[in-house]
């Protein structure tokens, strides 16, 4: 578990002090994926690395497993830091090492295990990671998504019970993302590793988060379930995250809102209601015709979900509402 | 033809001066680097913004290295033959010659270091923090494997600075090339040896910096 609690972060800027960063409170569970996410300049990063102490807090504590790391001699925060394991948007390899001797580095540091342990530790890593073929490679001779694979061994070579990304997808093209935001959350469910998650692409919380926080201006603006933020963004700044993941021009949306006849009504479906024949089903009951303005049917991590914008007209048209309440379905009438 | 042209070269006396120029650059190179490098790493770490942040610290040693290099050459030679002569009990001679060359080329080596540490990426320097490593570790173990390639080059700029200051030490009895180019080529208006002496010099410089850029491309794994 990770608390954040009364922090601030502060940096001393010609004699004026700034406000990097202030969170009151904030709580991660163990064993889950949390994400952070917000515009560069947010302050996520910095929230990120007031884990591992990397940046230090002007104010307040961070605890994590019921330490306060402020706290931490600087012997025990290096023991402490090992029990986290960090990857980074640039991968931050070591370029005169092999694929190998990257995922033995921590291990070689933490000095406890003897050169057949590690041998054989990092073997079983880049199985892991599916690069076994690639340990005697350097990391130039590697695409960015085997990069990342060995930031990732790397990073759980020492078998941290948290790990840290910093934009770890950020770098890569669509497909590669998928298949390292896939390895990140098989790793999540296998090793039941708490993973915190720090990016700007809330696609990317949408396939891996368990909860999120959207952060704005170094503070944290709105946090909950990924489905109830994503899918009942209050904050504006939630709000433009989410329909810049759905590549929704706004004004345009707007604008097809003011042309809809009668009531406007957005239908969002989860799990097993997705599925349903319930539209049509309701539809028919209560005479009432409708049009789609906008639609989506995807994935929340796992859950599968329907959110419709729906015109309706004619027929009994709040009877159709409550039958749509009833079913489980959430309605908010926009107009 | 050319043995007439050649009459005052002594093949001898060239071979041994080759010897010996190769003998003080040898040997102040070796010293160069032992004190140099850790000299450069002092100023790394203590620098703006680094592990080992000491602004007092930073400031003294630079002003140092500074001092050292901003003193020409030829006057550093002069300026040293006392404490040369404690050193090595003479300020003649390739003996002579290698404190001055010690202590002319160590701070431009340390600046090289410092330059190539510099150059390694920030983001190494915190993904071995965040795995809990001590400084020295990252030093050791991340820093100069990844600054290699750079500080190989800076030995190569180095070594070939010294050639020239070898060559300088001539003035003031230093031995090697630049003495016989100095006592017979200038001195005795003997033209063929001046001649052939900075040819061998130019010979040298060639096969230093191809030799280093050898070395620098063997270790560059970008």
């Amino acid at each position: 578990m990770i608390e954040f609690d009364g922090v601030r972060k502060t940096y001393r800027v010609r004699g004026q002090e700034i406000l990097a960063l202030e969170v009151e409170r904030l709580t991660i569970e163990r064993g889950e994926v949390f994400g952070i996410v917000g515009h560069s300049g947010a302050g996520k990063s910095t929230l990120l690395r007031l884990v591992n102490l990397l940046e230090r807090p002007s104010q307040g504590r961070v605890v994590v497993e019921g330490e306060d790391v402020t706290c931490l001699a600087p012997a025990q925060l290096r023991a402490f830091r090992r029990r986290i394991g960090m990857i980074f948007q640039h991968f931050n390899l070591l370029s005169s090492k092999t694929v190998a001797e990257n995922v033995a580095f921590p291990l070689k540091i933490a000095g406890t295990e003897s050169r057949a342990a590690i041998a054989a530790r990092v073997e079983e890593l880049l199985a892991l990671v599916g690069l076994s073929e690639h340990a005697d490679k350097y990391p130039a001779q590697l695409s960015g998504g085997q990069k990342q694979r060995v930031g990732i061994a790397r990073a759980l070579a020492c078998r941290p019970s948290i790990l840290l990304s910093d934009e770890a997808t950020s770098a890569l093209d669509p497909q590669t993302t998928r298949s390292v935001l896939q390895l990140l959350s098989d790793i999540n469910r296998r090793l039941g590793l708490t993973i915190v998650l720090v990016t700007h692409e809330m696609d990317a919380v949408r396939r891996v988060c368990d909860r999120v926080a959207v952060m704005d201006g170094g503070r944290v603006v709105e946090t909950g379930p990924v489905s109830e933020v994503f899918l009942h963004p209050r904050h504006p700044t939630t709000r433009e995250f989410v329909l810049e993941s759905e590549h929704v021009d706004t004004e345009e949306f707007q604008e097809s809102l003011q042309q809809a006849a009668g009531r406007v009504v957005r239908l969002t479906f989860k799990g097993a209601s997705t599925y349903r024949p319930l539209l049509g089903e309701v539809v028919r009951r209560c005479g009432v015709d409708f049009s789609i303005l906008a639609g989506r049917i995807d994935h929340i991590k796992d859950v599968p979900y329907g959110q419709l914008t729906l015109s309706f007209v004619g027929g009994d048209v709040e009877a159709a509402l409550r039958a749509f309440t009833e079913a489980g379905v959430d309605v908010e009438v926009l107009r | 033809m050319m043995a007439q042209w050649l009459t005052n070269v002594d093949w001898l006396e060239i071979g041994r001066a080759c010897g010996d120029t190769l003998v003080m650059v040898g040997v102040s190179l070796f010293f160069v680097v032992l004190l140099g490098l850790p000299l450069g790493i002092a100023l790394f770490l203590t620098g703006k913004r680094q592990l080992l942040e000491q602004p007092l610290v930073y400031a003294v040693l630079s002003f140092v290295v500074n001092l050292l290099r901003s003193v020409p050459f030829v006057i550093l030679l002069i300026v040293m033959i006392p404490v040369t002569v404690v050193l090595v009990g003479t300020s003649l001679g390739v003996p002579g010659a290698i404190p001055p060359l010690v202590v002319g080329g160590a701070p431009l080596f340390a600046r090289l270091v410092e330059a190539a540490l510099r150059e390694v990426d920030r983001g190494i320097v915190e993904a071995t923090q965040a795995m809990g490593a001590t400084v020295p570790q990252i030093v050791f173990g991340a820093l100069l494997p990844e600054a290699l390639p750079g500080i190989l080059a800076g030995v190569t700029v180095t070594s070939i600075t010294l050639v020239s200051y070898a060559a300088m030490s001539g003035v003031i009895g230093g031995g090697g090339l630049g003495d016989l180019a100095i006592r017979f080529g200038y001195q005795r208006f003997q033209t063929d040896v001046m001649v052939i002496t900075v040819a061998l010099l130019v010979v040298l410089v060639q096969l230093l910096q191809m030799l280093g850029d050898r070395l620098v491309l063997r270790f560059s794994r970008r």
